[in-house]
Formats: C-alpha cells, sequence, structure tokens
C-alpha cells in the first residue's frame, strides 16, 4: 500500500535574532547579536493515506505552516525524513511541485494586474500542460467554481472570496493528486466560505484528491475532516477524529431547557449551570456520572419542560480546552 | 473626557520625532551598509578630482585641504541630503491609506515633518561619526582651524537638517498629488546631488551656474556649511549663510503646509 | 481510466502515487520551452507598463533628463580642466557611454533580481519555488524595465557625440566592438543583481553594499579607470571586471599599443561573472530552503 504521505520524527530549528529594548540594549545588540533557537517542530510523525482529508490546526506559530513548507520541498527540515508520493519533496523540488496544488489564504499566486483567464493560461504554460488537455480542466474549474463571470476581470479587481475562488482553480489546473490549503477561509464571508468547502468536499469525494488543510476557523474542520491533527509548540499533539479531541479533553454535555416554571438548580445534584436566561436554563454534566434520560427524568419532575436539546460543547471550547490543559 | 493639559508646543511632535528617531538608530545594518558605501564614493570622488587637478592645478579653485574637508564632510552626511523619498509614506500614498494619518490629532504636515526630520538627521549620526572619526585619522581630513569655525560649521550644519528635512517634507507632501514616486524621486535625486555640491563642489561648476546656484536652496545643505569648515568661506559668511537657510526653510516650509492643507482638504471631499 | 477524463483517481491505490500528472506534455513541445515562457512572461509585463502610456513615457523622459543632468557634472570638469591624464571629454563620452548602455539593459533585463529582496521578505519566493520551472527564468520574467530606456538614449547620444566627435561614427568594426562589450558589460551587471539577490537570502538590510559596486561601479567606470589609484583600479579589473567592458575594448581603439584580440576577448568576462554569480545564487537557494528565513 503506498502512502500519500509519510513523515517521521521532522524537525526544524530556526535562530531568530533576539533585539533589548533601549538605546543601551540596541548598541549592545549591535555589536554582539543575540539568538534565541525557536523550535518550530520538534519531531513530527504522521501518515496520510491517498484520498484523505485532514486538517491541522494549531495556535500561531505552532509548526503548521513549517509542516506544509517541508511537504511542499520548499523548507529542508533540520533532522527526520519524509516522503510525498514516493518521492522527498526537496530533493526533487520541481519534479515534486508540479504534481503538487497549493493554495495561501494570504498570498496570491496570480498574476495581479492580469486578467483571471491569462493567469491560467500563463499557467498552463509554466506547467507544461498539453493545450487541449488543460482546456478541458479549466472548462470544468470554471463551471464548478462558478468563475465564468470573473474569468475577464483583473485580480486585484477581485473581492476575497472571488479571488479564493480563482486561487483554487489556478492550484488545480495541472490535475494534482495532492492539494495543500495554508488558511483558505481567512478573511471570507460565511456564503463565500460555504461555496469553498461545497467545492473541496467534492474535489476530495468525487476526484480522490489528498488534502491538507491548515485553518484557524473550526467550521472548516468540522464541516470537511473527518481527521485532525493538532499541532503545538511544534509536536503533535493529537491526530485523530474529532470525538476522539472531546473525548481527550471533556466528556462533558450540554442540556439547554426552556422552562415553564421555577426551578432552584441546586436540587440537580452532578450539573453545573453554565447560562441563565430569563426561563431558558443550560447545565452543563458529565454523562458517567448522570445519564441524560436520568437527569431529563429529575428535570420533569421538578419543573414542566417546554423544550430541550442535548449537545456536546462547541469545537472552539473544545479546542481552547485542548491548549488550556497543555500550556500550565 | 480626558482633560487635555495645556498646550505644551511641540510635545507630539517631540514625541513624534524622538520615537522614529529611535526606530532609525536600531537599522544597524543599513548604517553599517551606509558607511561603507560612503567610503567607497568618497575615494572615487576625491580620485577622480586629483586626477583632473594635476593636470592643471593652477584651474583648481580650492585648495587640497578645502576639497577634502568638502569632500568627507559630504559623504558623512550625505544621508542627510533629502535626495529620496520616505519609504513608508511612499508604500502608505501608494496602498491609499494616507486616511488612516488623518485620524492624529496633529495635522498630516507637522507628522511628516517630524518623520522627515528624524529620517535626515539619526541615519547620517550614525553613518557620519565613524567616517569621520576614519577620515580624520587615517585620511587627510583637517580639523577646523579653531573654536569658532567649529562653532560656525555646526550651526550652518543644524540650519542645513532643517532646511533638508523643509525640502523632503515638501516632496513627500507632493507625492499626494502623483501618486507615483518614481519620478519625483528620479529627479529629487539628480536636483539635490547636483545642486548641493555632492556631485561636484560648487566653485567647481561653471561661473554662470554658480550665480543661479547660490540663490537655490541647496546650496545651504552641502556646499556652504562645508566650505565653512574648510576654510574655503571666511567666517563672516555665518550670518548670510544662516539667513540663506532661514529664507528657505520658510519658503519651502509654506509651500509645504499649504499644498498638504489642500491635499488634506481633497481627500476628505472625495474620500481618499 | 480514459485519459480524456482528469477526475476519476480511485484506482485503489496500486501503482505509483500521486499519478505523474497526465496533463503534462513531456515532449516539451516548443512553445513550453524556456525562451517562449519567458516572452510570455515578458509580453505580459509589456502590457501591464504600457497600460499607463502618459506615464511610461514620462518616466522614460524624466530618467533620460535625470541621466543628462548627471553628465553635466563630467562636462563642468573638463571645462575646466580640459583633460583627465590625457583623456579628453570626448574619449570619456565613450567610456561614459558604455557603461550607462550596460547598466540600462541590465537595470531593464535584470528588474527581477534588482527587486529581489522584497520577494523574500513578503514570502512571494516560496510561491516561485512552487513553480516546477527554473527559478531563474521565472525571476527573470517578472519584469522587463521599460523605463530604462531614458538611460539608455542618454548612453547612446553621449557616446554618439564622442564617436562623431573623433570620427569613428562611420567605422562599422567599431560599432560592432562596442556592441559586444556592451553585451558583456550587461551581463556583468546582471551578475551583479543576481549576486545582490543572493545577498539577500541572508539579509535584507545589507544591499547597499552591492549598491555600492554597481551604482559605485557604473560612476567609476564612467572614467577611464587608469585615473584610480591601483587599490581600486585592480578591484574593478579583477573582482568585478568592470574594466573589460570598457577601458580594455577601448585602449586600443583610442590609444593603440594592445594587440586587437583583448578588444575583443574582454567582454567575456562579464559572461564569466554572471556565470559565477548563478552559481553562488544556487547556492543562496538551498541556504533559503533550509533556513526558510
Amino acid at each position: 500500500m503506498t502512502c500519500a504521505i509519510r513523515a517521521e520524527e521532522l524537525r526544524k530549528t530556526f535562530r531568530v535574532r533576539e533585539t533589548a529594548s533601549g538605546l543601551g540594549g540596541t548598541l549592545r545588540s549591535l555589536l554582539r547579536p543575540r539568538y534565541r533557537e525557536v523550535h518550530a517542530l520538534a519531531g513530527v510523525s504522521f501518515a496520510l493515506e491517498p484520498g484523505e482529508m485532514v486538517g491541522f490546526i494549531g495556535p500561531n506559530g505552532a509548526g503548521k505552516s513549517t509542516t506544509i513548507k517541508i511537504l511542499s520541498g520548499i523548507l529542508v527540515p533540520d533532522g527526520g525524513t519524509c516522503t510525498v508520493g514516493g518521492l522527498v519533496p526537496w530533493e526533487r523540488r520541481v519534479e515534486h511541485v508540479a504534481r503538487l496544488g497549493v493554495v495561501f489564504g494570504q498570498r496570491t499566486q496570480l498574476w495581479w494586474d492580469l486578467p483571471v483567464t491569462e493567469s491560467f493560461d500563463l499557467l498552463a504554460d509554466i506547467y507544461r500542460l498539453d493545450r487541449a488537455r488543460a482546456a478541458r480542466r479549466r472548462q470544468e474549474l470554471v463551471g464548478r467554481l462558478d468563475l465564468g463571470p470573473l474569468l475577464d476581470v483583473p485580480v486585484r479587481q477581485l473581492s476575497l472570496g472571488q479571488r479564493m475562488r480563482c486561487e483554487l482553480a489556478a492550484a488545480l489546473l495541472h490535475e494534482p493528486g495532492l492539494l495543500f490549503l495554508d488558511e483558505p477561509t481567512i478573511g471570507l464571508d460565511a456564503p463565500a466560505k460555504l461555496a469553498i468547502r461545497e467545492f473541496l468536499r467534492s474535489l476530495n469525494r468525487e476526484q480522490g484528491v489528498t488534502v491538507i488543510l491548515t485553518t484557524h476557523d473550526l467550521d472548516d474542520v468540522e464541516a470537511l475532516c473527518r481527521r485532525l491533527v493538532v499541532i503545538h509548540h511544534g509536536r503533535l499533539l493529537f491526530d485523530g477524529d474529532l470525538d476522539g479531541l472531546r473525548a481527550r479533553v471533556t466528556s462533558e454535555r450540554r442540556l439547554t431547557v426552556d422552562l415553564d416554571g421555577d426551578l432552584d438548580p441546586a436540587r440537580l445534584p452532578g450539573v453545573t449551570v453554565v447560562a441563565r436566561e430569563g426561563r431558558r436554563l443550560v447545565l452543563a454534566f458529565d454523562p458517567a456520572t448522570v445519564s441524560a434520560p436520568e437527569l431529563i427524568a429529575r428535570l420533569a419532575a421538578l419543573a414542566p419542560v417546554r423544550d430541550l436539546t442535548v449537545e456536546a460543547p462547541p469545537i472552539e471550547e473544545i479546542v481552547a480546552g485542548f491548549y488550556r490543559g497543555l500550556d500550565p | 473626557m480626558i482633560p487635555r493639559q495645556p498646550a505644551t508646543i511641540g510635545r507630539p511632535e517631540l514625541a513624534l520625532f524622538l520615537a522614529r528617531f529611535r526606530t532609525l538608530v536600531q537599522y544597524r545594518a543599513a548604517a553599517a551598509a551606509g558607511f561603507v558605501t560612503q567610503l567607497f564614493w568618497g575615494v572615487i570622488r576625491l580620485a577622480i578630482l586629483a586626477a583632473f587637478i594635476d593636470g592643471a592645478p593652477a584651474a583648481s579653485p580650492m585648495t587640497p585641504s578645502a576639497i577634502i574637508a568638502y569632500v568627507w564632510l559630504s559623504q558623512a552626511c550625505f544621508a542627510m541630503l533629502p535626495w529620496n523619498l520616505d519609504p513608508e509614506i511612499l508604500a502608505l500614498v501608494r496602498s491609499g491609506n494616507v486616511a488612516g494619518e488623518l485620524v492624529r490629532p496633529l495635522g498630516l504636515y507637522r507628522q511628516w515633518f517630524c518623520r522627515c526630520l528624524a529620517a535626515r538627521t539619526a541615519p547620517p549620526l550614525l553613518r557620519g561619526i565613524p567616517l569621520l572619526a576614519i577620515a580624520w585619522t587615517a585620511g587627510d581630513l583637517p580639523l577646523p582651524a579653531g573654536v569658532a569655525t567649529a562653532a560656525a560649521w555646526l550651526a550652518a550644519l543644524a540650519g542645513a537638517a532643517l532646511l533638508c528635512a523643509t525640502f523632503a517634507t515638501l516632496m513627500n507632501v507632493c507625492l499626494l498629488f502623483t501618486l507615483s514616486g518614481d519620478g519625483i524621486n528620479g529627479l529629487m535625486a539628480a536636483v539635490v546631488t547636483l545642486g548641493s555640491g555632492l556631485i561636484l563642489p560648487l566653485p567647481f561648476l561653471p561661473d554662470g551656474w554658480q550665480r543661479v546656484l547660490e540663490i537655490l536652496p541647496f546650496r545651504g545643505m552641502v556646499d556652504a556649511p562645508f566650505r565653512l569648515y574648510g576654510g574655503d568661506l571666511p567666517l563672516t559668511a555665518l550670518g548670510s549663510i544662516l539667513a540663506h537657510q532661514a529664507a528657505w526653510i520658510l519658503i519651502l516650509g509654506a509651500a509645504g503646509w499649504w499644498l498638504c492643507r489642500a491635499a488634506e482638504r481633497r481627500m476628505t471631499v472625495q474620500g481618499g | 481510466m480514459d485519459p480524456a477524463r482528469g477526475t476519476d483517481r480511485h484506482d485503489g491505490g496500486s501503482g505509483p502515487w500521486p499519478p505523474p500528472m497526465a496533463g503534462r506534455n513531456d515532449g516539451s513541445a516548443p512553445r513550453q520551452g524556456a525562451f517562449h515562457l519567458y516572452w510570455r512572461l515578458v509580453a505580459i509585463s509589456i502590457r501591464a507598463q504600457a497600460q499607463y502610456p502618459g506615464s511610461l513615457l514620462l518616466l522614460s523622459a524624466g530618467h533620460l533628463v535625470v541621466t543628462l543632468l548627471e553628465f553635466l557634472g563630467v562636462w563642468a570638469l573638463f571645462d575646466r580642466f580640459r583633460l583627465v591624464r590625457g583623456w579628453s571629454l570626448a574619449e570619456v563620452a565613450l567610456f561614459y557611454g558604455l557603461v550607462n548602455l550596460s547598466f540600462a539593459l541590465a537595470e531593464a533585463v535584470g528588474r527581477g533580481f534588482d527587486a529581489f529582496d522584497r520577494l523574500v521578505r513578503t514570502g512571494e519566493f516560496d510561491v516561485v519555488l512552487l513553480r516546477p520551472r527554473s527559478e531563474v527564468l521565472l525571476i527573470c520574467g517578472q519584469e522587463l524595465r521599460l523605463s530604462r530606456a531614458g538611460r539608455f538614449a542618454q548612453g547612446l547620444i553621449i557616446l554618439g557625440w564622442g564617436m562623431s566627435s573623433l570620427g569613428l561614427a562611420g567605422r562599422p568594426e567599431v560599432w560592432m566592438r562596442l556592441a559586444w562589450a556592451v553585451a558583456g558589460g550587461t551581463a556583468l551587471f546582471c551578475g551583479l543583481f543576481v549576486l545582490q539577490a543572493t545577498i539577500a537570502f541572508w539579509t535584507v538590510n545589507s544591499l547597499e553594499v552591492v549598491n555600492t559596486v554597481t551604482y559605485g561601479g557604473v560612476e567609476t567606470a564612467q572614467f577611464p579607470i587608469d585615473i584610480y589609484p591601483s587599490a581600486v583600479r585592480a578591484f574593478f579589473t579583477w573582482v568585478v571586471p568592470l574594466a573589460s567592458l570598457n577601458y580594455l575594448p577601448l585602449r586600443g581603439l583610442l590609444r593603440g599599443g594592445d594587440p586587437g584580440w583583448v578588444g575583443w576577448a574582454a567582454p567575456l568576462a562579464g559572461f564569466l561573472f554572471l556565470a559565477v554569480s548563478l552559481r553562488l545564487w544556487r547556492f543562496g537557494v538551498r541556504h533559503y530552503t533550509s533556513t526558510g528565513s
């Protein structure tokens, strides 16, 4: 079985110059610069099967981008090994990147002053694409991403959401089997986000493109990725699905009830009040201590219930709780 | 609402200037590079002049020691010359973010003047002092003839710094009307370096040109202070030099302030 | 798999993965060769500049005026002293013209390298590295700066004036000699830009030092280098061989004494310099990918 990506013990350390404050400090660092070592990656291992769609999350500076750069072949790690589709990315970079699509959310890969269509033509030349085939592929992407009305617009005049759709098409023109997305939905409004998620989902399902996504928007991950990798301080701290992450942080559930009367929550053992708003009450409980049906039954006995829902805490809170547990 | 303190004139200006000055002092690599550059240009300029003078010493309008002083001092103070636009202001104007500057409780002209004054004083101090130290010890740069000469030179130099900052501010303000700074940058570099005497000490130019350059503002930036230092101009000339500088500071400052107000009005009316 | 549809990839993970790009034309049809791509890129840059023809014209004219103003300094010195180490103004005009022609061409062609520090600072160089083509080609193709027509015209005017004053303008052999010298000089200055870009991999703050050699070199080589102290002469002959672009080709022509081949061979030094710079550049790219700057 071929692995799409296999990374073992990737390490990367950067040297950062330290500047002391004040005029004295400036003069001192002028004479003797000081460096601080930053371990961007301190031994990260993972493997991806073809056709997977994985979300990389982690706070800023956690090492996500460093990982993506290494997998793209534009950064050489200090230690560890890595193969992508059988090649070591940085050893045969040109060959490697020809099979790869990359989208940076904050950096355009299109030509700023050119109409979108000319950027596409140019990319076809850069990637040495067969003309007829490139035209077909382009038509397909234009249709799926609804780029028709944008093709003759210079890139600089596009809105962020429009541009991101064009960036995606540009990264996929050469039919890469692997797609890296660095913050693809950053700064986008809700409809644009949804459109891009929908496209990525179909790309992954129908064409089997393997996708790695780094993001701060956990909704992206929840909507798209069955698998989740958490990187923090250069280490891989979690690799699994969202439910697994939930279980690691908390087994807590939330019960939201609308009541037709008053209730003293102290009379319900094993719950804590998260919020109280008029007749609406949000309670947190641990299913291991008190099961949901049991709790609901007790509640109904104490006060008339009009409506209720049971949920897991939102993903933001889970992840925040996960980070909190890591930082002493 | 926080009560405003009794108007201490120049307090925000001073703070802006010092903040910018402190930032610029930290650009040590740029300073080191500038130092090497100016050292190199000094050697080349002196070599060219020496080669010409060797062939016909009688035709030289200045004594060798006055020439040496002139060239080294002008190299040391090169960064003081307003030969380019402030790159950050340029970026600000190009990206259309100038409107953000209007939010501060201080006119645009004053803000930019403070920036320009810092830009015309911090880098030359950083690069110039080591260069002068080398020129004094290893080169043949003579010390000023006396305390009076040194004092007169410093006074004229202070005037030159203010003049340079005023001119630089005016050029940056002009940017608000053209957007593309390339033209202004090129023309500034050519006119300022030639007119101030940086390319060639002004006495070497044909007499007719000199009469025009005497009047223009640029000679107050390099030529006048450095000829004082080398004894090519008598101490008694200090009064007229300072008057010439002051007059141009007022003219250029008024022009810059007026243009800036016009630009501000245009921006607030048209919305940038 | 139907080769006409690049869509179905579900073949169970057998065979190489990811599959080689089916759309790729490995026969390298001529239209996708390096030159084709370069011209495609350059054509785009030209079109972008031509969108504002007025500004382009103004910029070029301004550039011409500015560079002619620079020549006034030289003219003024000759007005006063007549000769420099035996060279007349007309002779110096040849030196001056050659170096400015070379520099103008290099600034037009090598702009991508000249402004390379911005690419490193903004991380745009990462995007370049993500393309399966030569970085040198992609960077060169970024911009062909047409406004350098200004300095080019200045060089041509001054060179032409010098040639006609010396009665050389009617000799095609001289023109060929000078054109060859300009080609070598262009390569040399391009080499300096590449070198400057290479340094940007280590620091984006010290580029001014290279400017000393480029702009300072232009200034220096505007005169025959035999007027300088021996250290300067040695530096610009053996380290950065600016002497090869005007002094050596012109000395034999104007003064005689050198065997004819010296003038023809000297500009090769410029190409050699460019080759060495490109080698160092490759080293710089390796450094960049190992530190990520």
